[in-house]
């Protein structure tokens, strides 16, 4: 009786419940709300992106090709020997002689040679170009505007095509790849990686499984996790002043005698590696220890309950263990370093350069400040190329997450089919 | 440490180990006394632990008895801001001495834990592990049959040598470690409430184990259970704790005297469930 009376009547109980599941439905519809809203703005980027980059493009030629060769249509038409020919006739005179020195033109494929003459004889340019959203809507604009020209015609084009990925950075958008950058970007998250991972994984291992719970070391901790929150371009400061101006030497290759032939002094692959090595590595720290704390302490006591040593028992258990998220958290913490603009500008990223990198002594570009570069300019194909770029970082990003995913599924299903 | 490692030779021939003399004392506690950073966990804890016996630890929760049981083999040292003080003789030796080698120790002083935990590998590489880190030379095989027939497991694994130690019951896992500690042969096994995880009938085959093993081994267990205790062990002593949450030693006997005429009023109070 006296429990009954505690909680009020069955009527008011019943109220009472009603009450608490529409406050309970109320923030089900809160959280709901808010992931509706995140997706809604990563879907609006993506489209935004994607609308940039396909979509009517009104091109002019300087010269069109049936003026260079009669009876020709397009560049695919001409013969070895036309081609040549046309380059010869075509080229002004010291274009034809920088090109002479550097690849003689009898010792060009087809494709290098159409590229040249394209690049230079023909000229297309971009008079007018329309968002994929607009061509599918604005067609009658379209046509009104292409009524009013002469010498130009309309093509729907695709921004990004096997050749952006292949070509180098050229001045016309249209020709413009991202080789180099793509090249950069890779060559850059390799030295990160060799940085990184091994010094990271090495201090958490020191921290998670040797160090005493000392004042020294709780002020460590506390500053990786401090560091692990500074704004990249402080890091972009550091590398400047110590990899690019103190360590010249070494960075630009000067005291292994391996300096590029086309110098950036400090400001090489190297550097930029180190930079951003020096920027994930706490980031790296933190995820393994926090692999490292996931491993049970009742393994490692059985561990050195048969007489292991401690190292025995890191290797042997610990470190298999929690393999699989250590991994997992390094490709994240690299797929950020990807990603990362603002250190490189710092340190002295090339804006431009058509020479693929040759050594960690090279200069570089990547591809966030590809996608900078082009995006800061005025003339509006550059803006085409630039969101192309972004898809293929994008992809390349996604690539390497699901790739941390994928592995770290094989390697726990390997363990759990073990178990 | 010349006596550790011949105590580590010796027990390397351990089936043909000749008889042990009665009573004879093989690790000696005096005066422990063990802090957690500035907590004093257990005070002045000394007794005798004699060879080829089994001696149970009992008494209520927080009574410092696991923590006593972990400073056997030196497993306090990898709890953090752990400090012992006062002697624990292994054969006259004192263990926390500046020139052992707490690896050495456990591997004479081997231990079974609360919840069964075997490696994360096969149930072969279990019985293996250790002794290869240890330098075995032997037959591996053998090694692994031999020990787990001494932990009555092989009938029931013996198809399965290869498939992950994960894979079996809490009572088998339970005894895989019982089994994992034997391949290193030691010479005293510490066993932590070994079968508080198991339910009544894994629980009445460890018993049926420690019986067996205790023909070739020191056993030193910690156990809730008072009729385990008085089930399986020769000696026992009861510990209890003071107001100031510090455990120590109330007392120490041949078990039967213990239960049946105990000399301390606590003690009496506590084996005929009074409290704890």
């Amino acid at each position: 009786m006296q429990t009954q009376s505690m909680f009020g009547t069955k009527a008011e109980g019943l109220l009472l419940m009603q009450q608490r599941s529409r406050v309970s439905m109320f923030w089900k519809m809160i959280f709901i709300f808010a992931t509706a809203i995140a997706i809604l703005f990563l879907l609006l980027l993506l489209v935004s992106v994607i609308d940039s980059i396909f979509g009517y493009t009104v091109i002019r030629n300087e010269v069109d090709v049936p003026e260079l060769v009669s009876g020709a249509s397009s560049l695919d038409d001409l013969s070895r020997s036309q081609l040549e020919e046309t380059a010869r006739d075509n080229l002004s005179s010291g274009i034809l002689r920088r090109v002479e020195y550097e690849k003689p033109i009898a010792e060009q494929s087809d494709r290098e040679l159409r590229a040249l003459i394209e690049q230079y004889i023909i000229k297309p340019s971009v008079l007018r170009s329309w968002g994929l959203w607009d061509s599918i809507t604005k067609q009658d604009e379209i046509g009104a505007y292409m009524a009013n020209q002469e010498d130009s015609y309309l093509i729907f084009k695709s921004w990004i095509t096997p050749d952006f990925l292949t070509n180098d950075q050229s001045a016309n958008p249209l020709n413009a790849g991202i080789r180099t950058a793509l090249l950069g970007s890779l060559w850059i998250i390799a030295i990160t990686f060799l940085l990184a991972f091994p010094i990271g994984v090495g201090s958490a291992i020191y921290l998670e499984e040797y160090a005493d719970d000392t004042k020294l070391n709780r002020m460590l901790q506390l500053n990786i996790f401090n560091l692990s929150a500074v704004p990249s371009i402080i890091y972009g400061l550091l590398g400047l002043a110590v990899f690019v101006r103190a360590m010249e030497g070494v960075t630009s290759g000067a005291i292994f005698s391996a300096v590029a032939d086309t110098t950036a002094n400090g400001r090489t692959i190297l550097s930029g590696g180190l930079t951003l090595g020096l920027l994930v590595l706490p980031i790296i720290i933190i995820n393994t220890q926090e692999a490292l704390k996931g491993v049970p302490d009742t393994l490692r006591m059985s561990s050195y309950g048969v007489g292991a040593t401690k190292w025995q028992t890191i290797w042997s258990h610990v470190l298999p263990v929690s393999f699989d998220r250590i991994l997992t958290g390094t490709i994240l913490a690299l797929s950020r370093a990807l990603g990362e603009t603002a250190p490189l500008v710092v340190i002295g990223a090339s804006t431009f350069i058509s020479v693929d990198p040759s050594s960690i002594f090279s200069k570089f570009t990547t591809l966030p400040i590809q996608i900078y570069q082009w995006s800061a300019r005025p003339q509006g194909s550059y803006r085409n190329i630039a969101a192309a770029a972004i898809i293929v970082l994008l992809v390349l990003l996604l690539v390497l997450n699901s790739g941390a995913i994928y592995l770290r599924d094989i390697l726990s299903k390997k363990k759990r089919m073990a178990a | 440490m010349k006596v550790m490692q011949a105590a580590a030779e010796e027990s390397f021939e351990f089936l043909g180990k000749s008889e042990a003399v009665e009573n004879q004392e093989i690790i000696t506690l005096e005066d422990v006394n063990i802090h957690y950073g500035s907590f004093h966990a257990v005070k002045n804890a000394s007794l005798p632990i004699y060879e080829k016996q089994v001696t149970a630890f009992i008494g209520p929760s927080g009574c410092g008895k696991s923590t006593v049981l972990r400073s056997i083999n030196r497993m306090n040292d990898m709890i953090r801001g752990a400090t012992i003080d006062g002697k624990v003789l292994f054969h006259g030796h004192d263990l926390y001495a500046k020139d052992v080698d707490p690896v050495l120790i456990r591997r004479s002083i081997g231990m079974v834990f609360q919840k069964p935990n075997p490696f994360p590998k096969s149930i072969y590489e279990n019985i293996t592990w250790g002794a290869k880190i240890n330098g075995f030379k032997g037959d591996y095989n053998e090694l692994v049959e031999t020990s787990l027939q001494k932990a009555a497991l092989w009938d029931e694994v013996k198809d399965k040598l290869k498939e992950n130690a994960l894979r079996l019951s809490g009572g088998q896992q339970q005894r895989l470690c019982i089994a994992r500690t034997l391949a290193v042969q030691p010479e005293v096994i510490l066993m932590d409430e070994p079968a508080s995880a198991l339910d009544p009938i894994a629980t009445g085959r460890i018993e049926e184990l420690i019986l067996e093993l205790k023909k070739y081994y020191t056993i030193v267990i910690v156990t809730h259970n008072m009729g385990q205790a008085s089930r399986v062990s020769d000696n026992t002593a009861f510990f209890m704790v003071d107001e100031g949450r510090t455990g120590y030693l109330e007392e120490y006997a041949p078990t039967e005297q213990l239960f049946l005429n105990p000399t301390h009023k606590k003690t009496e109070e506590y084996i005929s469930g009074k409290f704890g």
